[in-house]
């Protein structure tokens, strides 16, 4: 990957040192406008009042848990497809399924946020809240699965088969929890208030939100993965010290 | 194989079945007999105790092979993963049906319900059953071998087969209540989740069983 001559980072980094450098620096000035436009340069909303600024993050959040899991599957998919079966994609699956999960629960806390001046109440069992809970703890499973020592094949192997097991589930829970919701219960008050149309400085915001939260993700799932590298290295390392340790006792 | 191992040692009819009925009886203790609760969500307790039991069978179904190295027998029997898969997850899924029957008699009796509609409801336990085995055997395998078995497969386990409680438990109520035409889409999800479990895992077991 890295073939810039710097000989300490090979196959360590996902993108080229620079290249990571000037993304986190443009994820951070994203963020800083963003803050800017989220507090004061964005209108209040008529209905809402100020609670509504929390959505230039909460949208924002949604949409990097599901690029989030995206990535994930596909690394998953590619490890899994002996063509193009490289340790790179399981790390990025796994570096990309944390980052998922974080996202995943700072959407549910930002929502519930929200929801309470909004909707009055902290948690509703509305489909898209439950979706989401299923899908945070499906990952952290996954996650769970992740920590568990084994061979780097035989756990690179068993982790993607869980990862395409818990992508191909989402739209199952996404299905049956939606029935469950309408079936019973007709349409909750608040279904479709995000499907309300917005204008201007507030969509700008929204959509500026978005790219600034992406930058942030590229820019994350690239250290994770640098550490993820670092620490498979240094296992290796210390089983090669202790091997040779093993040999040194017994040859002494 | 699994069945006849069952067959000697009876710890599903000694155990797991005890296990649920127990279950049952503790949710007696905790909603109040008295006010019509336990009726009302005889359905729910009914699977969500089927789902803990179950963690129980697929624990139960990968521990026989921990000892005197039974796995490798099995990876050198010369039988393909596809079939391997569906023998362990049959086993498993037989094995769960008897706690059902035996279950849903204590519900009918004790809980005072009463199964009007039985045909969607049949069909949703079928489908549901064969869900819950196929997924239990699948993560069986994918955790088979780790120490951490007892703990990680509820972890992986109940999240994916949350639907499945939903919508066995909506398949049912909508067959106490006798309408059985809201039944049906519940079946017909339950009927897809048990195909594309088992799909899954006729093609991942295989590969799994080699590496636990």
């Amino acid at each position: 990957m890295s073939d810039d001559g710097t000989s300490v980072n090979d196959g360590t980094t996902l993108l080229k040192p620079q290249l990571s450098k000037l993304l986190g620096w443009l994820a951070l000035a994203s963020m800083i406008v963003l803050a800017l436009f989220g507090l004061w340069g964005a209108p209040k909303d008529a209905v809402q009042g100020d609670a509504q600024r929390l959505m230039y993050l909460h949208v924002p959040a949604a949409w990097i848990a599901y690029l989030a899991f995206g990535v994930t599957a596909l690394g998953s998919a590619l490890w899994l497809w002996p063509r193009t079966r490289a340790t790179v994609w399981d790390r990025v699956a796994g570096a990309s399924a944390e980052i998922g999960v974080i996202f995943t629960a700072l959407t549910l806390i930002l929502g519930s946020l929200w929801g309470r001046p909004v909707w009055g109440v902290w948690w509703a069992w509305d489909a898209r809240l439950v979706t989401t809970a299923v899908l945070f703890f499906l990952y952290l499973g996954y996650l769970a699965l992740r920590r568990i020592p084994a061979a780097p094949d035989a756990r690179a192997k068993r982790c993607a088969i869980a990862a395409l097991i818990a992508f191909v589930d989402v739209p199952i829970v996404h299905f049956s929890v939606n029935w469950w919701r309408t079936l019973h219960q007709q349409g909750t008050v608040f279904n479709e208030r995000l499907d309300a149309k917005i204008h201007g400085v507030m969509a700008f915001t929204l959509w500026f939100g978005v790219l600034a939260f992406t930058l942030v993700f590229f820019y994350l799932l690239d250290k994770r993965y640098h550490l993820l590298a670092l620490d498979e290295d240094r296992e290796e390392r210390e089983v090669q010290a202790a091997i040779a340790e093993r040999v040194g006792a017994v040859t002494s | 194989m699994d069945l006849k191992i069952e067959g000697r040692t009876r710890v599903t009819a000694q155990q797991i079945i005890p296990f649920g009925l127990i279950v049952l009886l503790l949710f007696a203790f905790a909603l109040d007999p008295d006010r019509g609760i336990l009726r009302r969500v005889a359905p729910g307790l009914f699977w969500v105790t089927v789902l803990l039991a179950s963690l129980l069978a697929v624990s139960r179904s990968f521990g026989i092979e921990a000892d005197n190295g039974a796995r490798d027998g099995l990876r050198l029997s010369g039988l393909d993963g596809p079939a391997l898969f569906l023998g362990k997850a049959a086993a498993v899924a037989v094995q769960l049906l008897a706690l059902e029957v035996v279950l849903a008699a204590t519900v009918v009796l004790v809980y005072g319900i009463e199964l009007n509609t039985l045909v969607p409801l049949i069909l949703a336990t079928l489908a549901a059953t064969v869900g819950v085995a196929a997924t239990g055997t699948l993560y069986g395998v994918l955790a088979a071998g780790v120490r951490v078995r007892e703990t990680l497969v509820p972890v992986l386990l109940l999240p994916v087969v949350a639907p499945v409680l939903l919508g066995a438990t909506r398949a049912w109520e909508a067959a106490i209540d006798g309408i059985p035409s809201d039944a049906w889409p519940w079946v017909a999800l339950l009927a897809v989740f048990a195909l594309l479990f088992t799909a899954i895992g006729m093609l991942a077991f295989g590969p799994l069983l080699e590496e636990a």
